[in-house]
């Protein structure tokens, strides 16, 4: 098969990481070679971040590059817009339907966009849930991430539980119930 | 050299290209390792602690590392230090001299560049370092590598006598591909003998050493023309010469190109280059940062594309070579343009309430290094300056000498803890003895925080995880002769306001050590929330003044708390005159 690019991308401290681990673990137990990379230290302190994953039969870069993106999950709406133009022309975006207002957006020296899934609607497939507001639902706000992979899940072919497995292994022990319920929140949107 | 082949294969795991160096050392019998934090390095350290074979420490910084790391070779075991690329500038001292002096048991520094500053203050390149102190460098272009390479760098250490840098960059040491995992291999401690002309640098010892430091990269880059770690892959007439992270981008976009991918990238061997280089029609030298290979080809005579092309600033890319190399029209979309999203102090941060108080006061500061550097942007933007680990504090004073006691009253020096612990110490003590009269304030937030919360000697844990009684900072400032050291509550905005202004004020030497823990350290949550009245909110923006992420502005002008965010430091509800800011308690969990 073609190598598959997936990236993530959000706010730092939102928990991207945690969301490509899982990724790439559900695609190594599927026997791909997997590439995933990350960012560390000062992006992560609030600044807009993104992690790539990429698997296939026969990986060589770790990174994911404009014009190449075959998922988008975006934890965060300006987010999903900043790095849409990495999508491939039949690419998807999977967004968790949130803002969050950088500090230029918080001191008036920039406005943030209007309308932004339903604009990048007219140009790519986009798939849009308010996880956060489903999170809080559940019980525990942290498990938004998941609720937001559930949904990207549909867009890959693996099977439900391929990916309840990992999240089982990947997440912490107390956690396990209540992220396989946020996963399936989303799956099953 | 390790024949991989003949071992029983245990597992393959997915692995970050820190952890496994971690795994390369462990496998390498490394006995010591000695480091101080720095992104992208400090995973290495963190992964090293699950071998409990190895003793794994943080060092007050990266000279000490370094130093610890030599001392243990000496005696006789494979030792390490690791550090990011600016820390082997503090760590250069030893560094040049240890080159001299080479090795008992195997040497590894391993050096992390950061290609694309993704949390650095320069982009310099580690190759440039061990050219001028005459130390090897390997590159590994995956975690696999890394691993290996780890094993492959001690063998050289021992078998040349000498101190070998292992160099990755932020993308190797931050990607995450598959490993396969072998046993440790213990190697038996070497004896030590004394030898006073070896390890006694001085001039009449140090002159002999020095040509055998000559001689030994000659016969480093002889053997570099055959080592398996220099390898070519034959291909069509185009050719690149690469290294790193670099020789997956050429794989990527141009499979069917010849490639000399070097793993041993200094010293460079000749013969093999200028055989690479005959075989090709086009030679291109692919290697990020610094033209260091490519000044050597051309130094040789031989004709190449390199930093005419390709950048010095910045990460590569597939793409880089699919545009300038196969003039490839890429079709990309354009970029949406949309407000920047800079990194900014956590909801919670003690430094934020101390940076709020300096920028009321309209105080300027000489900033270091640590997430508190992001006290220069708005709208605190209280920090002027930001050089290297330690100089706040220097600077400071050199303001003062150069302009007066006056000048400096509106100024301060902001330091961290673990930064005062890493080089800051040895700048107040030219304060007190010069006789300055700034005040400089400790940021003490309990951990080494931008690089993701690791002790030091003043936190009273080590690496480990043993509990050290802690050195006290205020001790160690009463020690210097200073006679004004108050410790104050970061948060206690009212007094830190107070003490500010009269020891800024005074004409004498004085230390204010801000004390509050960073947000993220684990059970540091406040017991409360805040959130807004909307039928109190004057509108008036007085709370959004600390650039705390939590607070935004509602369509109609009040203030919206986003209580996912909100860390209830309680920083805003003080600066509310309508009391439209109220703390409630959180819910338990």
């Amino acid at each position: 098969m073609m190598t598959k690019n997936i990236m993530i991308v959000g706010v730092g401290g939102q928990g991207t990481l945690l969301t490509s681990r899982i990724l790439g673990g559900v695609m190594q137990e599927a026997g791909y070679e997997v590439k995933l990379s990350e960012v560390h230290g000062m992006a992560q302190r609030g600044g807009s971040v993104v992690t790539y994953v990429r698997y296939g039969e026969k990986v060589a870069e770790p990174i994911v590059e404009e014009g190449q993106v075959d998922v988008l999950i975006a934890f965060e709406k300006l987010e999903a817009l900043r790095y849409a133009h990495f999508l491939k022309k039949d690419g998807v975006i999977i967004a968790n339907d949130q803002r969050i207002d950088p500090m230029p957006v918080v001191m008036g020296a920039a406005e943030y966009p209007e309308n932004i899934l339903e604009n990048l609607g007219k140009r790519y497939q986009v798939y849009f849930i308010d996880a956060m507001a489903k999170a809080l639902e559940l019980g525990n706000s942290r498990v938004f991430n998941n609720i937001v992979l559930g949904m990207a899940a549909k867009h890959m072919q693996f099977t439900v539980e391929e990916w309840l497995g990992v999240i089982e292994k990947t997440v912490p022990p107390k956690t396990v119930e209540i992220n396989k319920k946020a996963f399936m929140t989303g799956y099953e949107q | 050299m390790y024949v991989l082949e003949e071992k029983e294969m245990s597992e393959k795991k997915v692995m970050l290209g820190n952890e496994a160096i971690a795994r390369g050392a462990y496998e390498a019998g490394v006995k010591v390792s000695s480091a101080y934090p720095g992104t992208p390095s400090t995973e290495i350290s963190e992964n090293l602690v699950k071998y409990p074979e190895i003793y794994a420490e943080w060092a007050p910084n990266e000279a000490v590392a370094l130093e610890v790391a030599i001392g243990a070779s000496i005696s006789g075991v494979r030792a390490m230090a690791s550090m990011k690329h600016v820390g082997v500038n503090v760590a250069s001292d030893p560094l040049y001299s240890v080159s001299y002096i080479g090795v008992n048991g195997g040497l590894v520094l391993v050096a992390a560049d950061d290609p694309g500053l993704y949390s650095s203050q320069n982009e310099q390149d580690t190759r440039r370092v061990a050219r001028a102190a005459n130390v090897p460098v390997l590159e590994p272009s995956d975690s696999q590598e890394a691993k290996d390479f780890m094993k492959t760098a001690f063998e050289i250490s021992e078998q040349f006598d000498t101190p070998v840098i292992l160099r990755t960059t932020t993308r190797l040491a931050h990607s995450q591909t598959v490993v396969e995992l072998y046993d440790r291999e213990e190697v038996s401690d070497k004896e030590y003998t004394r030898d006073a002309g070896k390890n006694v640098m001085m001039p009449g010892n140090a002159k002999k050493r020095h040509l055998v430091v000559e001689q030994r990269m000659k016969d480093l880059a002889e053997y570099g023309n055959t080592a398996a770690i220099n390898r070519v892959e034959p291909g069509n007439e185009v050719g690149f010469i690469t290294q790193g992270i670099e020789y997956q981008y050429v794989k990527e976009a141009f499979p069917e190109a010849s490639v000399l991918k070097l793993g041993l990238v200094n010293p460079l061997p000749e013969k093999l280059i200028r055989d690479f280089a005959s075989k090709v029609k086009t030679l291109y030298i692919f290697e990020e940062l610094e033209p260091v290979i490519e000044e050597q080809v051309r130094a040789w005579g031989i004709s190449c594309y390199g930093k005419d092309i390709f950048t010095i600033q910045g990460e590569y890319s597939a793409n880089m070579i699919r545009e300038r190399v196969l003039k490839q029209e890429l079709d990309l979309a354009p970029e949406a343009q949309v407000p920047a999203r800079p990194p900014i102090l956590c909801p919670g941060c003690p430094h934020r309430s101390t940076f709020f108080v300096l920028k009321k006061l309209g105080i300027h500061a000489c900033g270091d290094i640590g997430c508190y550097t992001l006290g220069a942007v708005a709208p605190l933007s209280v920090i002027d300056t930001t050089v290297c680990m330690g100089a706040s504090i220097a600077m400071l004073h050199g303001m003062e000498k150069a302009k007066g006691k006056d000048f400096i009253k509106n100024w301060v020096a902001v330091i961290g803890d673990s930064t005062f612990m890493h080089t800051g110490l040895a700048s107040l003590e030219n304060l007190s003895y010069n006789q300055s009269t700034g005040t400089v304030i400790i940021l003490d937030n309990s951990t080494t925080g931008m690089t993701g919360h690791q002790d030091h000697a003043a936190t009273g844990k080590t690496l480990m995880g043993e509990t050290v009684p802690a050195i006290s900072i205020y001790h160690m400032c009463k020690a210097m002769n200073i006679e004004h050291v108050v410790e104050v509550d970061a948060f206690d905005t009212k007094e830190l306001e107070r003490i500010v202004k009269e020891e800024t004020q005074r004409e004498e030497l004085s230390v204010i050590i801000a004390c509050a823990p960073c947000a993220l350290l684990k059970g540091q949550k406040f017991p409360y929330k805040v959130r807004a009245i909307s039928d109190k909110c004057k509108k008036c923006g007085a709370c959004l003044k600390p650039g705390c992420p939590a607070l935004t502005k509602n369509p109609d002008g009040t203030i919206h708390i986003d209580p996912t965010m909100c860390n209830g430091c309680g920083l805003c509800v003080g600066l509310c005159h309508f009391d439209a800011l109220e703390k409630y308690e959180k819910e338990g969990r």
